[in-house]
C-alpha cells in the first residue's frame, strides 16, 4: 500500500474568506495553504509578487523565505529544504526557468517533491518580461538533460492559482516529483475574486514518510505505486542522496547498465503508469460536438469567446481545458478525436508545443489545427473563431 | 614611513565639473526616474571614457531605461546581454579585439575601452561568478557596478548589496524583521582580492572623482573594477531632488567610503575633515530606514565605524615602503 496520508490544511497558513487578489498573490496563498513553509526565490518579472508576498507572510505562518543570489541557487536551496523536511517551492519566469533546468533534472533524479512556479513570459532570452506567453511548456517537460517525467499544472484564473497550486504540492508529495506550476503573465497579474475556504476543507497530502525502521529502510526502494517513501535528515536513517545513477540504497552505480535502466524506467513509469490518477481536465459541451477546442491557461479562457461566436452561428463546438497539461489525458483525447471533425488548439507559442503532442496522441483520427501566437499578448478571439470555421470545412 | 598624499583641494573641486568634457555619450530622453543617480553616473562614466568605448550592459534598470524600442540613449556601441553574464561577454569582446589587433585587422595602437556595466544584483548576486572569472583572467576591461542597493527594475527587492536594515519588498521590515538582516556584501574588496591592478569606489555626488577613477581604470592595462554608489530616490524613498545629497551623506557618514586600491595599495579618496557624521543623518533622509529603532541604528553605527577603522588601517599598512618592497614590487612587477 502506498503510504499516502491525506490531511487538512494547517490553519496558520490559510486566510479564509473572500479576497480580491491577482494570480501571483493567490498562488502564494495557495502554497501557504498547501503547507509550503520554505521558498527560495530571485526577483524576476512577472513572477516577483509571489515571493514578495511570501516574504511578508511567512514570518506570521512560521517558515522561511530566502532570497538567493540567482535562480540556480534558488532551485537547489528548495531541495535542501525538502530533504530537511519542509514543503518548498521556488518561483520564476523565462530566463530564470532556463537557469533552473539542471536542478529540475536533479529533483527528478533524486525524487525530491517540490514545486517550481513559472509565470511564463515571452522569449527566447529576455524577450517580453512584462507580457504573457505559454512557450515554456516543452521546456517544463523535458528542459533538463536525460530521461525523466514531470507533472505540469496550468491555471486559468487567480482562483485556480490558489486551488491548483495546492494540487501541485499534493501531486509533488504523492509522486515525489518536481511539479511545474505553469502560470503566465496574464493569469499572474489578473486580479479577480478569490475564495479561500476553511482550512478543514482544504485537502493536503503529508509527506510519504516511511513506516520502516532504520536498517530495514532503503531510500529508493519503490512502494507498489513505483514511488519510494521518504525520510528526512536527522531521523536516524541512513540517507544518501545523489544525482548519480543510484541503486535502491541510494548509492552510486554510475557504470551499472542494469541499475541505470531500472532507475530511469521507474522515474518515467511512475508518471506514465499513474497518469490516470494525475490527469485533470475540464470539459464543456464536448458531447455531440463537431469541433473541440483543446487549450490550457489563459488561452483556454480567451478561446471561450471564439467558441461563443462559433456557437452563435450554430456550430457545435466544445472545449477541453487541460488543467494538468503533462501528462496528457491521452485516452480521453483519442475518444474525442474519434467523434469530432477536428481539434483546434490555441496556445501562446508558435511551435505548437502542446498541439504537437495532441497530434501525436490523435494519430490521424482527425485533423489537429494549432492556433499559434508568439506571445506578448493573447489571441484575438476572432483568430480562434476563424480556425474553428476553417476546421469545419 | 611615507605620508599618504591626499589633495583635498582637488577633491573640493570635484563638487563642480566645469572642466569635464562637454560631449555627451549617454544622451537625454531616456526613461530613468527623476533624480536617478545611476543614470547620472553613466553620463559621467561615458564622458570620461569618450567615444572609443564599447559598453556591455547587463539586464537591469539602466538597460531598460536607456533602450526602449525604437530609441537608444547610447552614443557608443552597446550590447545588452542576459543578467548573469556581463563580465563573460566583456571578456569575449576584449579577447576578440586583442586577436583582431594581433592580426592587424585593427590598429594595434588604437585604444578601445571596454566597459562592463551592471547593477548591484547583476554584480553582487547573479553576476559574481562571471565577474570573478573576468578579474582572475585579468581581461583588459573596466567593470562598473552601479549600486543602488536593490533590484529596482523589478520593484525594489533586496540584493546582497542592500544596506543592513533597509526595508525592501523581499526583506520587509516589520514585527519579525529589521529589514535586510546581513551586512552589505563588499564587492569592491572581493574584486581587490583578485589582485587586479585597479579597484575603486566612487559616487556621482563627486563627479570629478568618479570621472578620474574611470579614466585611470581605462588607462591601466588589465582588469579594473569600480563600484559606484548610486542613490535611487524611487527605491530608497527620498525626494528625487535629494539623490546627490544622499550620496554625499553616505560618503560623509562612512556608510560608503570612497577609496582606491591600486596594485594592492589602498588609498582613501576622501576623509571628511571634521570626522565622520553620525549615520542617523544619512538614515533619516530615506524611507527605507525609517522603521529602525535607535538601538539598531547604534549597532549599525558601530559596524560602520569599525569598517572605516579597518580601511584606515589598510591604508596605513599598505602605504609603507616595507609593503611596497615586500609585496607590490615582487607581486606586480614579476612577469611569469
Amino acid at each position: 500500500m502506498a503510504n499516502i496520508k491525506w490531511t487538512t490544511a494547517d490553519p496558520k497558513g490559510v486566510l479564509t474568506g473572500a479576497h480580491y487578489l491577482d494570480g501571483n498573490h493567490a498562488a502564494c496563498e495557495g502554497a501557504l495553504a498547501a503547507g509550503c513553509r520554505f521558498a527560495a526565490g530571485y526577483p524576476i518579472t512577472p513572477s516577483t509578487e509571489v515571493v514578495e508576498r511570501f516574504a511578508s507572510r511567512i514570518p506570521e505562518v512560521g517558515g522561511v523565505f530566502i532570497q538567493m543570489e540567482d535562480e540556480i541557487a534558488s532551485s537547489i536551496a528548495l531541495q535542501g529544504a525538502v530533504w530537511a523536511g519542509l514543503k518548498a517551492m521556488t518561483v520564476t519566469s523565462g530566463p530564470g526557468f532556463s537557469l533552473m533546468m539542471e536542478h529540475i533534472g536533479l529533483a527528478a533524479m533524486t525524487e525530491t517533491p517540490c514545486v517550481f512556479v513559472n509565470v511564463q513570459r515571452g522569449g527566447p532570452s529576455t524577450g517580453t518580461p512584462t507580457l504573457p506567453a505559454q512557450a515554456d511548456m516543452m521546456q517544463a517537460r523535458w528542459g533538463s538533460h536525460g530521461d525523466y517525467e514531470i507533472i505540469a499544472v496550468s491555471p486559468s484564473s487567480p482562483q485556480e492559482c490558489f486551488d491548483f497550486i495546492i494540487d501541485a504540492f499534493n501531486l509533488a508529495e504523492i509522486y515525489r516529483v518536481p511539479v511545474m506550476f505553469m502560470m503566465d503573465e496574464c493569469v499572474g497579474h489578473m486580479t479577480e475574486k478569490v475564495i479561500i475556504p476553511e482550512p478543514e476543507k482544504i485537502k493536503v497530502v503529508e509527506r510519504r514518510w516511511t513506516d520502516k525502521k532504520p536498517g530495514e529502510y532503503l531510500p529508493f526502494e519503490p512502494d507498489d505505486d513505483l514511488v519510494p517513501n521518504m525520510v528526512k535528515a536527522g531521523d536516524g536513517y541512513r540517507i544518501h542522496v545523489t544525482g548519480l545513477t543510484h541503486d535502491e540504497r541510494g548509492y552510486p552505480a554510475a557504470t551499472d547498465v542494469t541499475v541505470h535502466n531500472k532507475l530511469v524506467r521507474r522515474l518515467c513509469d511512475k508518471i506514465y503508469k499513474n497518469a490516470h490518477k494525475i490527469w485533470k481536465w475540464e470539459e464543456m459541451d464536448t458531447d455531440g460536438a463537431e469541433i473541440v477546442v483543446m487549450s490550457y491557461g489563459i488561452s483556454a479562457r480567451v478561446a471561450l469567446r471564439g467558441i461563443e461566436m462559433a456557437r452563435e452561428r450554430g456550430v457545435k463546438v466544445g472545449l477541453l481545458r487541460l488543467i494538468v497539461v503533462w501528462p496528457l489525458p491521452e485516452p480521453r483525447i483519442r475518444e474525442i478525436a474519434d467523434k469530432v471533425k477536428a481539434i483546434v488548439v490555441p496556445e501562446l507559442n508558435v511551435r505548437a508545443q502542446v498541439a504537437r503532442e495532441i497530434e501525436r496522441v490523435v494519430a490521424g483520427r482527425c485533423p489537429v489545427i494549432p492556433v499559434g501566437h508568439a506571445g506578448a499578448g493573447v489571441h484575438d478571439p476572432n483568430d480562434i473563431y476563424n480556425a474553428i470555421m476553417e476546421a469545419l470545412k | 614611513m611615507s605620508e599618504v598624499v591626499r589633495d583635498l583641494k582637488a577633491f573640493a573641486k570635484a563638487l563642480v565639473y566645469k572642466n569635464a568634457p562637454k560631449e555627451e555619450y549617454f544622451k537625454r530622453g531616456h526613461r530613468a526616474c527623476q533624480g536617478c543617480a545611476p543614470a547620472l553616473a553613466i553620463r559621467y562614466i561615458l564622458k570620461a571614457a569618450g567615444p572609443n568605448t564599447i559598453v556591455v550592459n547587463a539586464t537591469g534598470c539602466m538597460e531598460i531605461i536607456s533602450s526602449p524600442f525604437p530609441y537608444t540613449s547610447w552614443g557608443v556601441p552597446w550590447i545588452h546581454v542576459a543578467f548573469e553574464n556581463v563580465a563573460a561577454v566583456a571578456s569575449g569582446v576584449e579577447a576578440a579585439i586583442k586577436v583582431l589587433k594581433r592580426k592587424g585587422r585593427l590598429d594595434p595602437n588604437k585604444r578601445i575601452n571596454i566597459i562592463g556595466l551592471a547593477g548591484d544584483g547583476g554584480t553582487a548576486d547573479i553576476g559574481l561568478q562571471a565577474l570573478s572569472g573576468m578579474l582572475a583572467r585579468n581581461h583588459n576591461v573596466t567593470y562598473i557596478c552601479y549600486d543602488n542597493e536593490a533590484y529596482m527594475n523589478t520593484g525594489v527587492q533586496g540584493s546582497s548589496a542592500t544596506f543592513t536594515g533597509a526595508s525592501t519588498t523581499t526583506t520587509p521590515a516589520g514585527r519579525y524583521s529589521i529589514g535586510q538582516g546581513y551586512w552589505k556584501k563588499n564587492v569592491a574588496e572581493i574584486a581587490a582580492s583578485h589582485y587586479v591592478p585597479y579597484v575603486a569606489t566612487a559616487c556621482p555626488s563627486y563627479p570629478l572623482d568618479l570621472m578620474n577613477k574611470v579614466r585611470k581604470s581605462l588607462e591601466i592595462e588589465g582588469a579594473a573594477y569600480i563600484h559606484v554608489f548610486a542613490p535611487c530616490p524611487t527605491g530608497w524613498g527620498c525626494p528625487s531632488s535629494m539623490a546627490i545629497e544622499v550620496g554625499r551623506l553616505a560618503v560623509e557618514t562612512g556608510v560608503y567610503p570612497l577609496y582606491e586600491v591600486e596594485r594592492g595599495v589602498w588609498k582613501i579618496s576622501y576623509i571628511p575633515p571634521k570626522g565622520l557624521k553620525p549615520i542617523e543623518e544619512y538614515f533619516k533622509t530615506q524611507r527605507r530606514f525609517k522603521h529602525l529603532k535607535k538601538e539598531v541604528v547604534e549597532k549599525i553605527q558601530e559596524k560602520v565605524r569599525a569598517h572605516w577603522e579597518r580601511l584606515l588601517m589598510l591604508e596605513k599598512m599598505t602605504n609603507t615602503e616595507e609593503f611596497k618592497e615586500k609585496f607590490v614590487r615582487p607581486f606586480y612587477e614579476v612577469q611569469i
